[in-house]
């Protein structure tokens, strides 16, 4: 079903948004949530696999402690409380890809609770409050083979690899976001960005959304303007990238504006998002709550984390990243705007790695932000994902310091790296990129350039100055860039006999 | 003596001596099993060339000098409920047919490390839910003291396997008392240990917070000396307990009860009871006097809700334990001819694999967990199970053990109560307190009911962890009555 659109301005003209964030994030443990399995991802399917996460009758579980210390840590880092005692709960359902039909997860008890995270947009800090922070494992994961749209709908049959059954999940659930208003989007966007910087500060995540270790569950309703009282919640699933979740923001925003503008009523349901046509589209219903059936899981024992123990995981903690941001911003002395952009662009860990390499902060934010953001963009990768590393950014900013290259050999030379052709000063040798600062080399050179441009010398003999541009050109191009422009120009004018 | 009559403690020592080989010692009992089971029905797998393979890998063992416990070269029938790597796993279940299990259970594993020799797999009321062993999908096992009664439940296979004489010991897991109560119907031993000190890992779960893997054997001693050869920690299975094992064989051995405190729990009796029963127990308890234990009456009000809080606890937990068994990974499928999605072949599947009696408890613990009853089913019930254990706690800071009769009566006629669950559920009337407390409590026999003739058992009931308690007392009764008897109660049932 389709369904007329509002403009997203016009929505929010009559509508206020609330948001909720599910996240789910796979922990990097070697091991499995409940038992010894690898983790590795990309393994050839349902070879990861034991009597305990194929479920064989007999099998049980023991928990990965690994996971319940990284989970608490998380929780930490997002000012919750922690449980002083909790359980494991069952989430009873049936589905193929869960072995077990049924998730070892928690329900009432959850080990984090009650805590919030700030996030940036705009120059505004916004609070959301975290819910709670829980941890329970993954299901295997289904490929529906034959139909056209790669859903069970329609399909000839399904095949289930159980290699991720099993690997360890932390759900972090935010408590409604109302109040963010034409932000709605960019809210969503920033925290998801946040959580997974947190994650990546934490080192207990590769949270690399397009392979599913963080997923984002997005919930939207919207209430008329002067409402207190919320409206009926969609949950957009398949949000795979940042800019998806700001994008299934404004599409539910969109959709759901219209079928209210229009006296409609908004069915509690999952819905999908599509990246390619930034929609989404009915999943299925909530109407009909499924029962889950949730009781303690007898097979595990209680968790009741020593609060000495949490003290030191919390003393332990690194520097948050939204702290490290303020630190690095200060220490560089960089514009909001500036530490923004890079922030957007995932950008500050390059540009602080290229600092401790020994790189003046601004020329490191000059090389990552122009140069290499532009590569990137072209190229469609992540600039950490370029073959080029902040050491190599660091000796280049040298060289140019030390006046061995000027700008554009520099970036010549970085196309080199970037070509797999080598280190900077491997590249400036097999290029042959040095500045010409030989006197005598760039006296000849010079010399020709005058002698076949006696115009040009004659305009500038006879006082027009500004001639001696296109004399310092011609230079420049018989150097093939290599000379020292500013030394090029003062030589000119020497052999000329003119002073400025 | 043939073989076959001897205890297993007597077989350990002669094959250590090299008196007989394990060989020898299986064959003796594959022929008594070949024999007889046709007219009992304990074993629902069967193996010889397994069985002598392995007996001959344990005389090789013994061969080349490798220390071994006490019951190295004895053999053993196993529920049908542990994983064996060797045998197929059924629990009693069409929807397990032929399924060969790729790991063996924590149980299994260390007593084949131990050098027990594995005769088979023995039946039992569908994954461990009955107390007659009529709720297997294989037929039902019949009692050696009379084929037509039941022999208990559900380790029923177990508790005839060893009063036939086809296996000296045997294991089972008690849930509810189905170790006890078949002990009890048979004329012979049966543990419950403390939960938890006994490993899960690759018991077939039906009730995870009760099931307890225990053993059985024509005397206390050899339930002791099979009950420590597999117990102790074990980090495959995060409820078990990681304390050292209670010094059971010592207090096999020791079987002395002087100055210890005997409590009669007040409860259990009168009303529903067989006269015969209730007079046997009494002898007993007349006889520990007279061995210088201190006997007093002890109230427990509470555990006559044991039963109905143990009839939601145990289903609920089973209604999740065995959703598993879905047609997709292994066992029957059912409908699987491409025109059906999953869920249909997962439904066709379940409605044909499982028994009535299994899906009654499924629709039940299904019921009782569902959004709206759960605090007044399950949560209520796990009330109750706490004020239970409580209620056991003050009795024994008054006495050292508690004793009643392990069932209200002695063993009933197959088809009897198979129509009325009701009925057969109060078959563990006394035995389910110490599940839902999670207690040590074993049953041993203490004579015939005048009515019928057939065996009556004694339970003795000992707190957490406090298992060499229960063997104190069982082994000090067996002492006593075996000496007024001539023998074990075993050499009055029928030739078979």
């Amino acid at each position: 079903m389709t369904t007329t659109k509002m403009s997203y301005d016009e929505a929010l003209d009559r509508f206020e948004p609330v948001l909720g964030l599910e996240t789910h994030v796979e922990l990097g443990t070697a091991s499995k949530m409940f038992c010894g399995c690898r983790t590795m991802f990309g393994a050839p399917p349902n070879t990861q696999v034991c009597p305990t996460c194929l479920a064989l009758p007999g099998s049980l579980p023991v928990a990965n402690a690994k996971a319940i210390e990284s989970t608490i840590r998380i929780g930490l880092a997002l000012n919750c409380s922690i449980a002083e005692w909790c359980r494991f709960a069952r989430k009873n359902y049936f589905y193929p890809d869960m072995p077990k039909n049924y998730q070892i997860s928690q329900y009432d008890e959850p080990l984090c609770f009650d805590g919030y995270l700030d996030v940036e947009v705009g120059g505004e800090t916004v609070r959301i409050e975290i819910e709670r922070v829980h941890l329970e494992e993954d299901t295997g994961k289904s490929t529906h083979m034959g139909g056209a749209t790669g859903r069970i709908h329609g399909a000839d049959y399904s095949i289930v690899d159980y290699n991720r059954a099993g690997i360890p999940l932390v759900e972090i659930v935010t408590k409604p976001i109302p109040g963010t208003d034409r932000m709605a989007p960019e809210v969503a966007r920033a925290y998801v960005t946040e959580l997974r910087e947190i994650m990546r500060s934490l080192g207990v995540s590769d949270v690399r959304m397009e392979e599913g270790s963080l997923r984002c569950d997005v919930n939207v309703s919207l209430m008329p303007r002067g409402s207190s009282e919320w409206g009926t919640r969609t949950e957009t699933k398949n949000v795979n990238s940042l800019r998806s979740v700001e994008r299934a923001v404004r599409s539910e925003i969109e959709r759901q504006g219209a079928i209210l503008a229009d006296g409609g009523r908004i069915v509690q349901e999952t819905r999908h998002f599509h990246e390619d046509t930034g929609t989404t589209t009915s999943g299925r219903s909530k109407e009909e709550a499924q029962d889950y059936r949730y009781f303690p899981e007898p097979d595990l024992v209680p968790i009741a984390p020593d609060p000495a123990w949490v003290a030191e995981l919390k003393a332990a903690l690194p520097e948050l990243p939204s702290v490290k941001r303020k630190r690095l911003q200060a220490e560089w002395g960089l514009s909001d705007l500036d530490m923004q952009a890079m922030h957007n662009a995932d950008a500050i860990d390059l540009v602080e790695a290229t600092v401790a390499a020994g790189a003046p902060a601004a020329d490191a934010r000059k090389w990552w932000m122009g140069e290499l953001a532009r590569r990137a963009n072209e190229t469609g990768t992540a600039l950490a994902e370029l073959p080029i590393t902040p050491a190599h950014i660091a000796r280049v900013t040298e060289l140019v310091a030390s006046g061995a290259l000027n700008d554009k050999l520099a970036r010549e030379v970085l196309e080199g790296v970037l070509n797999g052709e080598g280190t900077p000063d491997e590249v400036v040798d097999k290029r042959g990129l040095k500045i010409v600062n030989d006197e005598g080399e760039l006296s000849a050179i010079i010399d020709e350039v005058l002698a076949a441009n006696a115009d040009a010398a004659d305009k500038v003999r006879s006082g027009k100055i500004a001639a001696v541009g296109a004399l310092v050109g011609g230079v420049m191009k018989a150097s093939r860039g290599k000379a020292d422009a500013a030394r090029a120009r003062v030589l000119i004018l020497e052999k000329l006999g003119v002073s400025e | 003596m043939s073989l076959i009559q001897k205890t297993a403690a007597e077989l350990g020592a002669m094959v250590a001596a090299g008196e007989v080989s394990a060989v020898e010692v299986a064959e003796a009992h594959l022929d008594r099993i070949a024999e007889v089971e046709p007219k009992v029905n304990a074993f629902l797998h069967v193996d010889r060339e397994v069985t002598l393979g392995q007996a001959r890998a344990v005389d090789e063992r013994l061969r080349s000098g490798e220390r071994l416990g006490p019951l190295a070269g004895v053999p053993i029938a196993h529920k049908d409920i542990f994983t064996t790597h060797d045998m197929p796993t059924t629990a009693a279940s069409r929807i397990l047919e032929g399924w060969r299990p790729p790991y063996d259970a924590t149980v299994t594993r260390r007593l084949r490390e131990a050098g027990l020799v594995i005769l088979g797999k023995t039946n039992l009321d569908e994954f461990a839910m009955g107390s007659s062993t009529e709720n297997s999908a294989y037929g039902p096992t019949r009692n050696p003291w009379d084929l037509n009664k039941i022999p208990g439940g559900s380790s029923g296979g177990s508790s005839a396997a060893v009063a036939a004489y086809q296996a000296p010991l045997s294991t089972g897991t008690d849930t509810g008392g189905s170790i006890r109560q078949p002990a009890a119907v048979t004329g012979i031993v049966g543990m419950k240990p403390t939960y938890g000190g006994s490993s899960r890992y690759g018991l077939i779960a039906f009730a995870s917070s009760l099931d307890t893997p225990g053993p059985f054997a024509r005397n206390v001693l050899d339930a002791a000396l099979l009950h420590e050869a597999f117990s102790g920690h074990d980090p495959l299975d995060s409820t078990s307990v990681d304390a050292p094992v209670p010094s059971v064989v010592e207090a096999a051995r020791q079987g002395d009860v002087a100055g210890l405190r005997i409590g009669v729990v007040k409860e259990f009796g009168g009303d529903g009871y067989q006269p015969g029963v209730l007079a046997r127990f009494n002898e007993a308890v007349a006889l520990l006097e007279s061995l210088g234990a201190k006997v007093v009456e002890v109230s427990c009000p509470s555990f006559v809700t044991a039963l109905p809080a143990y009839y939601l606890i145990a289903p609920s937990e089973c209604s999740s334990n065995l959703a598993r068994f879905d047609a997709m990974r292994y066992g029957l499928r059912v409908g699987d001819d491409g025109t059906r999605s999953a869920e249909e072949v997962m439904a066709l599947t379940r409605a044909a694999g499982f028994g009535p009696e299994v899906k009654r408890r499924i629709m039940l613990g299904t019921y009782a967990l569902s959004s709206g009853y759960y605090d007044a089913y399950y949560g209520q019930a796990q009330k109750v199970r706490t004020v239970i254990a409580r209620e056991f706690e003050a009795a024994y800071h008054q006495v050292d053990v508690l004793v009643s009769p392990t069932t209200p009566t002695t063993a009933f006629p197959i088809g009897e109560r198979a129509d009325d669950p009701m009925a057969m559920y109060l078959a563990d009337l006394c035995t389910i307190p110490s599940n839902l407390a999670g207690n040590a409590a074993i049953s041993v026999p203490c004579g015939l009911a005048d009515e019928d003739g057939l065996p009556v058992g004694l339970q003795i009931m000992a707190p957490v962890l406090g298992d060499d308690r229960c063997y104190r007392v069982a082994a000090a009764v067996e002492k006593a009555l075996e000496s007024r008897w001539g023998g074990p109660l075993l050499k009055e049932a029928p030739a078979l």
